[in-house]
């Protein structure tokens, strides 16, 4: 993903260069921005629906990246599918399914009893969840990071300077068609269908949306399932992206994704990808400019000062607090 | 839920149970499919194959079922009427002050107990694994529990200040040659700057938000240490900290050691059973302090803090004021904390600083009930001890095969135990939130009416 080691910006490039490898930043950015989008709308749902931080959500996504591994390879190596886009397609699918599932289950088992509890005890339990799942696909998987099978690595090459190549991968191609349509999906959904009404009744009001016979627990799972939904399509992209996959891969993107999240405005969905896209770019063009050693840094940085000067995000509404 | 439901023929209700059962068992077979039954593993040519483990899958499923049979069971069995869990006031505080008396008497008596029971030799394991990692737990407990419990800021970045006392006091060692009796007090004085520091700009965010800023913060913090190679040594560390020395007598072998001046025969077993003693003072200074901070009017309103921030703000209290004096003596026994870690490792990296730990801290305060000082120190007991008992389970190599080991699945059943304890008792072990003062005067006015808009 990064820019070849040997480039540095003391060397003799000509502006056209400086200006190709900023393109090629940009390109890399947006591809890890739309990861970053994708889990951020499970958080971003999820704070808007019960006001909570789904502090597992970053390890069902870790999960998710597992569960796409183990089936792509099922697929190719144990049921020898040739066609490799039939297999991501499964993949996909099946990634989707299972781990709304395991969302489900989370939701259903540590969140649910605590419903109407005092204000620390889901997040608590959330922490809970996020310590048990990693470590539990590090004691069926193994603690090792997990190469995988190279696919789609050929690039397009759409722009050749004087000694630098701007390049566009399948694997970035795929991730923005994958990332536009489900985002479209989504869309679809919470704007157009019952269920995407239930949802923003109950995020304005679930005691009125509850009057008003909406089943506000079935909605809530909903949304779960939803937010598990689109982080599993991010799983499989980052999966295929990385081409590695470690149990302690939950964390850290799922703050970035809070990061991204509360950017945008926590409870609002374009917010989220907006918020997404921004923090793929910077944290690249942080990478590729300044150190590639505080990058995270650099994110952080960004979540705290968000918070403190702009806490209802670039998209958000303000929260009045009342008494 | 399924107890709430009345409860039809005998028949019917077996084989509802049995349908409900039967679904719980296929929602784990959902979820043990991918992530059970086919194992990722390298072979020679570092190539990833699968391995199927389709028993496990098994395994899982039949515990689902029988699993969730057992709790159908149980939930519909006749319920005894459960007595209240809350003991009068009264009768609380003697049996608090009784079980604080018995707790502290114990302490002070471990090491000799330890020694009589396991010998001079076996006995290093007990005071230093048990006893100082646990105490070292009770004491970062009981500095949140000033943040969290009292003042109700949840901090998910505690390590920070942790860390910032350990690499103060291995800085202060190595660059000016400072003894570690004069570095504790400078590192818990440079964590409560930092407590300050850091709290001052977030503490105007409130529940969740403040939650994830002080996590961040604690990330920053622990990336500075590991990119800062030239001071803190990266992912390397800093090593050769010296341990406290005995009014000036260092423990070691040499003739000005402990053993030599007091006549003894040397083992490295009085430093640890000193170290033991130097942790557990820390710790009741904590506890003392935080006793006695409560009776203070800073200790008043930071409880009030806890109650009702906005109810605070129009009675004149200074918020802001408030917060940051409960964040910077939190960290200050924080740092304290971290001094005496980097002392008694004599080692220190950034390993030691992760968002586990934090984690695992908050846990154990509000597992022990907010607020509570013994709930605090019970459940470091349990969480800590706990996880060190896995250790220690050697035995069980025996049943699983020579692959087993205990301690793989330490964290998993941590992380388990924080979700099950939660939901059993979401107020924590001791769930003792009454305030220190209150009017005299009974009023029927209580949370719940108030809302209501009764009161």
């Amino acid at each position: 993903m990064l820019p070849p080691e040997t480039f540095s910006l003391a060397g003799n490039w000509g502006p056209a260069a400086a200006m190709e490898y900023l393109l090629q930043q940009l390109i890399n950015g947006i591809t890890l921005g739309s990861i970053y989008g994708l889990i951020a709308i499970g958080y971003t749902m999820v704070f808007g629906i019960i006001g909570m931080v789904n502090f597992a959500h970053g390890d069902v996504f870790m999960l998710s990246t597992f569960i796409a591994l183990i089936f792509l390879m099922a697929l190719t190596q144990i049921l020898g599918i040739g066609s490799l886009a039939v297999a991501l397609f499964v993949v996909l699918i099946l990634g989707m399914l299972l781990t709304s599932l395991w969302a489900w289950a989370i939701e259903r088992l540590a969140y649910r009893p605590l419903r109407g509890s005092f204000r620390l005890a889901p997040l608590i339990s959330a922490i809970g969840m996020s310590i048990f799942l990693s470590n539990l696909v590090q004691v069926t998987q193994g603690p090792r990071n997990k190469p995988v099978p190279s696919i789609l690595s050929d690039v397009i090459i759409i722009r050749e300077g004087a000694n630098y190549a701007v390049t566009l991968s399948y694997k970035q191609i795929l991730i923005a068609v994958v990332t536009a349509a489900l985002l479209a999906i989504f869309w679809y959904v919470v704007q157009k269908t019952t269920l995407g009404r239930a949802q923003r009744a109950c995020e304005q009001d679930s005691r009125m949306a509850a009057l008003l016979g909406i089943n506000v627990d079935r909605t809530i799972s909903l949304t779960f399932v939803m937010g598990a939904a689109l982080a599993a399509v991010a799983g499989m992209l980052f999966m295929i992206y990385y081409g590695v996959v470690h149990f302690n891969d939950g964390f850290v993107p799922g703050v970035k994704a809070f990061t991204a999240a509360v950017l945008g405005g926590i409870g609002s969905l374009p917010g989220a990808v907006l918020g997404g896209l921004l923090i793929g770019l910077i944290e690249t063009l942080w990478s590729a400019y300044f150190s590639i050693d505080y990058k995270d840094v650099a994110t952080f940085s960004i979540l705290v000062v968000t918070l403190i000067f702009l806490p209802s995000g670039l998209l958000g509404r303000p929260e009045v607090e009342k008494v | 839920m399924d107890a709430a439901q009345p409860r039809p023929m005998a028949t019917s209700a077996v084989a509802s149970m049995l349908k409900d059962a039967l679904g719980s068992a296929l929602v784990a077979l959902g979820l043990a499919v991918p992530i059970l039954a086919l194992r990722t593993e390298q072979n020679m040519a570092n190539e990833l194959i699968l391995q199927p483990r389709w028993g496990y899958v098994g395994i899982a499923v039949l515990a689902a079922f029988v699993g969730r049979l057992l709790y159908l069971t149980a939930a519909r069995a006749p319920r005894l009427p459960r007595p209240r869990a809350g003991l009068s006031t009264a009768a609380a505080g003697n049996a608090g002050r009784i079980f604080a008396v018995a707790g502290l008497a114990l302490l002070l008596l471990y090491p000799p107990l330890a020694l009589t029971l396991a010998g001079s030799a076996g006995s290093i394991k007990w005071i230093d694994n048990f006893g100082i990692q646990i105490l070292i737990y009770v004491m970062l407990g009981w500095g949140l529990n000033i943040v969290v419990g009292l003042a109700g800021l949840l901090d998910l970045g505690y390590v920070a200040f942790y860390a910032v006392g350990a690499y103060s006091t291995a800085l202060l060692v190595h660059n000016f040659g400072f003894g570690f009796w004069l570095c504790l007090p400078i590192a818990g004085i440079m964590a409560a700057f930092w407590g300050i520091m850091l709290g001052f700009p977030v503490l105007r965010l409130r529940g969740d938000y403040l939650a994830i800023v002080t996590l961040a913060f604690g990330e920053i913090i622990r990336l500075v240490l590991i990119n800062w190679v030239p001071v803190t040594g990266g992912y390397a560390g800093i090593s050769g900290i010296p341990r406290p020395t005995f009014f000036g007598i260092p423990f070691n072998a040499s003739d000005e050691g402990f053993a030599a001046v007091f006549g003894l025969e040397f083992t490295p077993l009085y430093r640890t059973i000193f170290l033991f003693y130097v942790i557990l003072a820390l710790a009741l200074l904590t506890n003392w302090v935080t006793l006695r901070l409560r009776r203070l009017p800073v200790g008043r309103a930071w409880e009030a803090l806890r109650e009702d921030e906005i109810a605070c703000r129009s009675l004149g209290i200074n918020t802001t004021n408030t917060k940051l004096t409960a964040f910077a003596i939190g960290a200050g026994f924080g740092g304290f904390a971290g001094s005496f870690f980097a002392a008694r490792q004599g080692f220190i990296s950034p390993e030691s600083f992760t968002f586990l730990e934090s984690a695992l801290v908050v846990a154990i305060v509000v597992l022990g009930g907010m607020g509570s000082q013994i709930g605090v120190a019970i459940a470091a007991i349990g969480m800590i001890g706990g996880t060190e008992i896995l250790r220690e389970l050697d035995w069980l190599k025996r049943i699983f095969g020579a692959d087993f080991e205990p301690t793989h699945y330490r964290m998993l059943l941590f992380g388990l135990a924080m979700v099950l304890l939660m939901i059993w008792r979401p107020r924590g072990l001791i769930a003792s939130r009454r305030p220190s003062i209150f009017l005299r005067e009974r009023r029927a006015v209580r949370a719940e009416l108030v809302r209501e808009g009764h009161g």
